[in-house]
Parts: structure tokens; sequence; C-alpha cells
């Protein structure tokens, strides 16, 4: 009878070894036609073109803005939150609350997107008058919000199982809260705190709703937050929501984007994991 | 520096820590209550433009290129089917899954390299697996643009969390339950079934309610496998009044789904459109706001009944 449970554990490895034979697969007749070459040295990437260009740094340009825009956010705010709800907060205020935050990343992202475009995006239209209406400062902000969650969820497990006699030591040599908190907590807990960043980049790299509906659908070439780009995801979408021939260049295309994807996203996913490891054996 | 002088820039800096520590509690509080405010601003900004839409019409009616006469009928009833594949390919393979990764497999490399593929699956952006089911389930076995297709890819995509969830309720049932149905003649098997699944229920019930949840509003795999946004016709029914009663053609039916059709109208352009947005994703807010708040009630209570 034991087999049957362990169809359900080969079913993950199945899983992950459809995406990566499909991504191999359907993109391979891409890199048949298109040197390698000219994914780096092209500066535009518009294979649906009749003069195509191939430049995927056009793509990956959107996804890193969106992606910085959204760290500064998450990782400042997040951590903060970690620190105040593990070593500040009542404990009834932090059970209270952590569920709440965590609903924070339980919102379907296709309503984060109608917030950023239709919400945000004219408040920081009053600030800024030229902010187009597609922007990555928009999407990457409120992306930030939806990873909030992660870094303080994850952040505040690994302060709290930092033990108590370390605390206790530094306030013994005089040390204030804030003081221990940062200066022993924060190190004591660094490598679970760097899986959460590490975890919240995959996210934001990967994250497609936000970044199709509100940074815009055109591959620019632009460290500019206030410009509108289209990310690595958003052109996926945008592809697919046009007529998409089997076997075309651009159903090709979008397996090339998700290939790039795939790698980013499984380096972020396994330095992560690492990390987490890391931290669960030292507590 | 003299004794008193001493004793007083001590006490001046302990002073200084404890107002910095009182800025920072109230700094924190602050931003925690912010936080929590945007997801209160936005539902309100959802209730505020979209509420006046939804009635028994907008329910009951099919999209429309008229924004007024527009209705989320075939979407409900979309995400519905696809949730009726998911969860019945998603619950039992992940639980399954589960059960062997924490009771039965043996410890060596392969489960090694099973574990770092779940963590990794967990985090693989869930476009992946809308591209993975366009080449495989809709072009290689040829499924189609169709609700098997769409229900089999949310069924990857939350089959790491219904893995984990269970893997973590077992692991929380402390060792002595199993060596105490082992000492009295129990089987493995006779274990799992009788001592640990019957505890490890409300750990397991809150994956799969998250997992179902995460799927209900995922929108980015369904559209790679190009769900089409107008439908207006729902599919043909499960159950048909003449023999054999029962149908599965519903399975290769073209669909809509509520994410997709609030994406849709989130793009177009004009006001009334966007009211019909918002009426959209205030239906979905309410549903994956209620299954989140459903789940931590259900851990919440299966933490409270049991002291080991």
């Amino acid at each position: 009878m034991v087999w049957i449970l362990r169809i359900g554990g080969w079913a993950s490895v199945l899983v992950t070894f459809g995406i990566i034979v499909t991504l191999v697969t359907e993109s391979a007749p891409f890199f048949a036609k298109v040197p390698l070459i000219r994914l780096v040295k092209d500066t535009m990437w518009t294979p649906l073109f009749s003069e195509p260009q191939y430049g995927i740094g056009a793509l990956l340009a959107g996804t890193m803005v969106t992606t910085l825009v959204a760290l500064s956010v998450a990782v400042p705010l997040g951590t903060i939150l970690a620190i105040y709800l593990s070593e500040f907060a009542p404990s009834r205020f932090r059970e209270l609350v952590k569920p709440m935050l965590e609903l924070l990343s339980a919102v379907p992202t296709v309503v984060y997107g109608y917030f950023a475009l239709l919400a945000l995006t004219p408040l920081l239209q009053k600030i800024y008058p030229d902010l187009p209406q597609f922007s990555m400062l928009s999407a990457g902000l409120i992306m930030g919000i939806m990873i909030v969650p992660y870094v303080t969820s994850l952040g505040e497990d690994s302060m709290r199982s930092v033990p108590m006699l370390l605390r206790e030591g530094a306030y013994a040599l005089g040390d204030g809260k804030l003081g221990v908190a940062v200066r022993v907590v924060f190190p004591g807990a660094f490598s679970g705190l760097a899986a959460a960043y590490v975890l919240a980049i995959s996210r934001a790299v990967g994250e497609t709703m936000i970044v199709a509906i509100a940074a815009g659908l055109q591959p620019r070439m632009t460290i500019n937050p206030l410009e509108s780009a289209a990310t690595v995801t958003a052109f996926i979408v945008q592809v697919s929501l046009g007529d998409l021939p089997h076997g075309s260049i651009g159903y090709q295309s979008i397996f090339v984007a998700g290939a790039m994807l795939f790698l980013l996203t499984l380096g972020f996913n396994l330095a992560g994991h690492g990390l987490r490891k890391k931290f669960h054996r030292a507590s | 520096m003299l004794p008193e002088k001493r004793a007083h820039e001590l006490e001046r800096r302990a002073h200084r820590r404890r107002s910095i520590d009182r800025w920072f509690g109230r700094l924190g509080m602050v931003l925690t209550l912010t936080t929590l405010g945007i997801l209160a601003v936005l539902l309100l900004n959802l209730a505020v433009n979209g509420l006046s839409r939804i009635d028994w019409h907008f329910l009951t009616s099919f999209p429309s290129r008229r924004a007024a006469e527009a209705g989320i009928l075939s979407a409900w009833v979309g995400t519905l089917l696809l949730m009726i594949v998911t969860a019945s390919v998603a619950i039992p393979f992940g639980i399954a899954a589960g059960i062997y990764l924490e009771e039965y497999a043996p410890k060596n490399r392969w489960t090694d390299f099973i574990e770092i593929n779940i963590a990794n699956l967990a985090g693989v952006p869930s476009i992946l697996y809308g591209l993975m089911a366009l080449g495989l389930f809709v072009y290689s076995f040829r499924f189609g643009q169709s609700i098997l297709s769409g229900g089999l890819a949310l069924a990857c995509l939350v089959l790491p969390i219904v893995i984990v969830a269970t893997r973590e309720s077992l692991r929380s049932i402390p060792a002595m339950i199993r060596e105490a149905a082992f000492a009295l003649g129990a089987t493995r098997w006779q274990a799992v079934w009788h001592h640990l699944l019957p505890y490890s229920t409300g750990g397991i019930a809150t994956g799969v309610i998250l997992a179902m949840s995460r799927a209900i509003g995922e929108s980015a795999p369904l559209i790679t496998i190009g769900a089409l946004t107008f439908i207006a016709f729902l599919p043909p029914p499960a159950l048909h009044s003449t023999p054999p009663f029962v149908s599965f053609e519903w399975l290769f039916s073209p669909y809509s789904a509520l994410p997709i059709q609030m994406f849709n109208w989130v793009s177009r352009p004009g006001e009334e459109f966007q009211a019909n947005a918002a009426a959209a994703g205030l239906v979905l807010m309410v549903i994956t706001l209620s299954m989140n708040g459903a789940a931590i009630l259900i851990r919440r209570r299966a933490q409270r009944n049991i002291t080991w």
C-alpha cells in the first residue's frame, strides 16, 4: 500500500521535471534560430516585429527595477516590523496582528494590480504630475507591500528563536531594548533574515499580475522607475493575451523568457533554502 | 571622572536608551497599523467603487460589451469548476506525498533531493506553471485550453503548499504516539491511519484551505494557457437526465475565471468597466479573506484542543 504514498512523493518531482522539460524543449527551436550572442548584444526585445531584436536585457531591466523598488519597501518595513513584533510588541498584540499581516500576501495579485493602477498611480501623479499612467514605481511599491509578510514572518520566527540568555547577557551589560535587538538579536538571527530577504527577492522577480497591469507592457531598456517598462513576466502575459500559434517565434519567445525566469528564481530559492537550513541547524 | 559625575553620566545614558526604546516601540506600532491600514484602504476602495454594482443581475449575467449589463456568471462557475479539478488532484497527491516523506521515506540522497525540490517548487513563479501547462497539457496531451488544463496547472501550483502543511502537522505529533502504536503491534500503516492522520486533520485542513484560496486568486497561469476572457456560455452540465447520467464533457470546455474576468475589466478604459473590476475584486477578496480567516480559526482550535 505504501506505493500509493510513494507516487505522491514522486508527483512533486514530476512537476519540476515537467517545468524544466517544457521550458527546454519549447525554447530550443528559438536558440536554433537565434544566436545566443544576440540576447546579450541587442538592446531591444522585439521578437514579434518584422525585424526582430532579441536583447533580453530590456526585459531584465524592468524586472530588476520593479524588484528593487519592491525591496526598498519590503526590506526596511518588513525588518522593522519583525524587530517590533519579536522584541517590543506585547504577546497578545503579536498573536492578533501576525495572522492579519499574513492576509496581505493572500490578497489576489490581480486585486493589487487594480489598486496600483487605479488608486496608487493617481495618488502619485498628484505628487509627480509627469508620472505616466503605467509606471514601474507604482507597481513596485505595491509589490513591496505584498511581500512584507514574507520578510516579517520568517524574520520574526528567526529572531524569536535567538536564545533568551544572549539577550539577558546584553541587558546585564546595560544595553537597552533596541540596542539588544540591533546588536545581539539581529546578528544572531541573520541567516534566517537573509533567507527571508532572498525569498522576498524571488517573489518579486516572479510576480506577474501587478507589473502586467500597472507597470506597462512595452519592453524598454531603462532603469528609471518613473517610466513604464515590461518585466520578464509581463512580456509573457502580453504575448499570451494575443493569438499564439503553437511553434511560432512568439510562442517560443515566451518560453525563452520563462527559462530565464526559472534560472533566476531557482538561484534565489536554493540560496534561501540553504540559509534557512543553516539557521535551523544553528538554533 | 569623579564618581558622582560618572553616576550621573550613566543615568543620563540609561535614560536616553529608555526613551529610544519608547520611540521605537511607538514607531513599530504605527508602522504595523499603517501596513494593516493599507489592507483596509484596499478593501474600502473596492467597496466604494464596486459595491453598488453587486446585485443579483451581476451574479447571474454573462460578460457584455456594455459595462452596466455585464456580470460574472461564467467567471464564478469557471472558478468553481477549476477548483473541483484542482482540489481532486492536489489534495490526495499532496497529502500522500506529505505522509510518505514524513513517515516512510528513508533518509538518503533521494529524499534530500525531493526536499530541496519541494522548497524550490514552492518558490517557482506561478506563471511558469502556466508555461508548463501550455506546453504539456494544452499541446502535448491535447487537453486544449480547457478547464482540465487550467485545473491541473493550479493543482501543480498548490501541491507544495499541501505537502508542506501535511508534513508540518505530522512532524508536530510527538514520537511517543508512534511508539505507543508500534508497541501495541500496529503496523506503520495502521499507526498513520488510526493515530497520526486524525491528530493532524486540523493542520492539514488549514493547509488545504490556504492552498485553495491561493488557487482561486491566481490568474497568471490561466492567462498563459489562454483562458478566454469573453465567455458568454456555461460549460455543459455534469449531470444528465438520460443514461449514463454523468458527463465529463465540461472538463474540456473553454472557461473564464473570476481573476481573469477582473483582469479583463481592469485593462479596459472607462470608469464603468473599472467599477465592474472593483466589484469582481470585492467578490474575490471576500472569498479569499474568509477562507484565510477560516484557516486561522481552524489552526487556533487545533492548537488549543490538543495537549500532548
